[in-house]
């Protein structure tokens, strides 16, 4: 009989043979026992942060960075609670974690004990499955089961509630193998026939387009090879959501940018108008399709998705295939050389296309003294692309900005909070994907107020000596709300405005970081040079135009076609139904 | 501004999953977090070491919205196996009631006497009341509780329906 261990070294044990290499966390009572194995080791490394909302979301950023799953320490009760933003995030854009928390003792469980909350039922719904270990016998077999389940299918993160008694207790642990679950067997492999079928209807397209998702960004970096084979061979034109940027190249000829809510005209249009969409690992969310009865009128649909409940949920398409989408691009692709189809005449297609980049629709209007937002992100990309820099954004305009102007080559190098849209996502996403990647350049383009939803974590980069680079776009405004309050509710700018900022650079000073400000166009690039020329930690306080709004965009309510360009800027008020739609 | 509803279809679905604690949150969960239906659910684990349980769960929605509470289903870790009996064709569903009814003369022998044509039997008596067992479609309960309700109903207990395929197949 094997000697038996404590929970907690079980737990630790388990872990390392699942090849974690870090977690991050923040100790309590409810999970020291774990934390005295974590002291007595040397395989895990642990990132201590400020806040565990920071936790979750730096094992995130580690997870979209380096395609490992991000594992998250915390104790029960608070620690517990501030994680569950970072997992709903996780669970929105399909991203693989494991939470570990610490839970009172079995026996004080439901007794309203000291930092004792259900755990369990509080993180349902925002995991894609969770654990109360009740026995140190079983932890083992479920700690290698929840990595197996938030790694494979749809991505998601997963959560283990472990009682401080079971991390005391002892039993034997050996290695499980295969994990050979009842109920959960995602489909990775998908049905020949349906392949047969997409080859088909893509060769017999006249205007097709590659809608692409987060979805090949999950599935590796060999999805995002196969995703250019494929649109080389079809010739056909590629736009992504806000989720799958990087994975097909932004200098190629065939990318037409991101669609959406604040996509390019030519990519809204191309959709609008084609005969054939084939979305990949993308599922059809509101901020992409705009008004769903005037989405895509003219179209076949082809969606590839891991996830079944992702077909037919908002848009019915023509042909639905389950499967992993590298696996299924790769079919594609085998099929359409065996088939040794001709070139596709796809010309006048994209002379089409070709008008509609004419608009331009990515312009703004320059300015000889202020700073524009989308100036100061296309000077960083001129600065930094052949860096490849890994950038992380907060959520509002600035990621907008950033998703138009930033323009990626590669995967995994563009972290951002994109289903459930969480201001405080990009500090604490850089903290982790510069663990992940310790020589990599990282930058979180960041808001004035987003910024301040996580700040805490900046001890974090320094305790690690992490060089992240935050480059705060600040325009004093909570920018997304008050377009939207200019648009829709005729200026009425309530409670946007970001009064009492601090003073970005001495803040910065008091963390141990280099704190650089940018007040005049002539400052911005000596700005992000001397950002750059800095190892390590910088916050950047760069001030850009304070009213500047985010174009082109596809009012709430509204069809790709109703597209409000930089030139035809208006303000004013809508009615109910647009109100309410988003 | 107001809020429109499409066309429901009446659907019984009939799941298998683990039987551990917290299933069946999983399950109602996912129902009221996603704005879906359920008129009855049921649940009983059905196989000799305890393992799994038989959920069976009545739900109406749009064609598009069944198909979403199958495929939503079909994604928690826990559930093994999702048959929307309704789309695989004809089944059978029983349903029991345990009905009180309070009365004395001439309601007293109505009710007998309509327990009767139900196929209901009485399960406890006194001399002013009876207590009666009927099972069937959940129709036919209805129907047996309107009746009822005219002679001295003042109580209804109902389990929900449990379902399954008509034929050899097994699910």
């Amino acid at each position: 009989m094997a000697t038996e261990k404590s929970g907690a070294d079980i737990l630790i044990e388990a872990l390392s043979e699942l090849g974690v290499e870090v977690v991050f966390g923040y100790p309590g009572g409810a999970v020291l026992p774990v934390y005295d194995a974590l002291f007595k080791q040397k395989r895990i490394r642990h990132i201590l942060v400020r806040q565990e909302g920071g936790a979750a979301h730096a094992a995130e950023g580690y997870a979209r960075s380096t395609g490992k799953p991000g594992v998250v320490l915390v104790t029960s009760g608070p620690g517990a609670t501030n994680a569950v933003t970072g997992m709903a995030d996780a669970l929105m854009d399909s991203i693989p974690m494991v939470v570990i928390t610490g839970q009172v003792a079995t026996h004080l469980i439901g007794s309203d004990a000291f930092q004792e909350a259900d755990t369990i039922g509080i993180t349902r719904h925002c995991t894609k499955h969770n654990y109360l270990v009740k026995d140190p016998a079983k932890l083992g077999d479920i700690v290698h089961e929840a990595f197996h389940i938030a790694t494979s299918g749809r991505p998601g993160p997963v959560l283990i509630d472990l009682p401080k008694d079971v991390q005391v207790a002892t039993a034997a642990y050996r290695k499980p193998g295969a994990i050979d679950h009842k109920g959960y067997h995602p489909q990775v492999k998908a049905d020949t026939a349906l392949i047969e079928a997409a080859v088909d209807m893509i060769a017999a397209a006249e205007r097709p387009i590659l809608y692409t998702g987060g979805g090949v960004i999950n599935s590796g970096p060999g999805a995002s090879q196969i995703l250019r084979e494929l649109a080389r061979i079809t010739g056909a034109p590629v736009t992504s959501t806000l989720m799958g940027l990087g994975a097909f190249p932004a200098s190629s000829p065939q990318w037409l940018g991101m669609l959406g809510m604040h996509g390019t005209y030519e990519a809204n249009l191309a959709m609008n108008q084609a005969d054939l969409i084939i979305a990949l690992g993308a599922r059809f969310d509101d901020r992409v399709t705009g008004r769903l009865d005037a989405f895509s009128p003219k179209s076949k649909k082809i969606h590839v998705d891991v996830d079944r409940s992702s077909i037919n949920k908002t848009v019915r398409v023509d042909l639905g295939i389950i499967g992993d989408v590298g696996r299924a691009m790769e079919d594609m692709v085998k099929l359409w050389k065996a088939r040794a189809y001709p070139p596709a005449k796809l010309d006048g297609w994209f002379k089409r296309i070709d008008e509609w980049r004419e608009k331009k629709s990515l312009a703004y209007p320059e300015s000889k003294t202020e700073i524009m937002p989308q100036h100061a992100i296309a000077r960083l990309w001129e600065a930094t692309h052949k860096q490849k820099p890994i950038i992380s954004t907060e959520v509002g305009q600035h990621q907008m900005w950033a998703a138009q102007h930033f323009h990626f080559e590669q995967p995994n190098k563009w972290l951002t909070s994109g289903g459930l849209g969480t201001m405080g996502y990009g500090l604490p996403a850089a903290i982790g994907a510069q663990v992940g990647n310790p020589n990599a350049l990282v930058i979180d383009i960041a808001g004035d107020a987003s910024i301040l939803m996580n700040i805490q974590e900046m001890a974090t980069a320094t305790q690690y000596r992490l060089p992240v680079k935050v480059f705060i776009v600040n325009n004093q405004w909570m920018g997304m709300v008050r377009q939207w309050q200019e648009l829709t509710y005729s200026g009425r700018y309530s409670e946007s405005y970001t009064d009492s900022l601090p003073d970005f650079v001495k803040l910065a000073e008091s963390f141990g970081w280099k704190g650089i400000r940018i007040e005049g166009a002539q400052e911005l690039d000596a700005g992000i040079a001397e950002m750059l020329a800095y190892n390590g930690p910088v916050m950047v306080d760069c001030h850009v135009a304070k009213v500047a709004n985010c174009f082109p965009m596809i009012p709430s309510g509204a069809a790709h076609t109703d597209m409000i360009l930089q030139s035809d800027q208006v303000t004013g008020e809508m009615n109910d139904e647009a109100k309410a739609l988003v | 501004m107001h809020i429109k509803e499409g066309q429901k279809e009446r659907h019984t679905l009939s799941v298998t999953v683990d039987n551990e604690a917290g299933v069946l949150a999983r399950i109602a969960g996912m129902f009221t977090a996603r704005g879906y239906n359920i008129e009855s659910l049921t649940v009983a684990d059905i196989t000799e070491d305890e393992a799994i349980s038989r959920i069976t769960i009545v739900t109406s929605g749009t064609p598009e919205i069944i198909d979403q509470i199958h495929a939503q289903l079909e994604r928690l870790v826990n559930v093994h196996r999702v048959t929307d009996l309704t789309e695989l064709g004809p089944h059978v569903e029983r349903e029991l009631a345990l009905v009180k009814v309070v009365g004395t003369g001439d309601n007293r022998i109505e009710a007998l006497r309509l327990a009767e044509v139900y196929r209901a039997h009485v399960i406890d008596a006194t001399t002013s009341s009876f207590v009666f067992e009927v099972t069937g479609g959940s129709d036919k309960i209805d129907k047996f509780l309107e009746l009822m309700r005219e002679i001295g109903l003042v109580e209804v207990a109902r389990t929900g329906v449990a379902a399954m395929a008509r034929g050899k197949e097994a699910v």
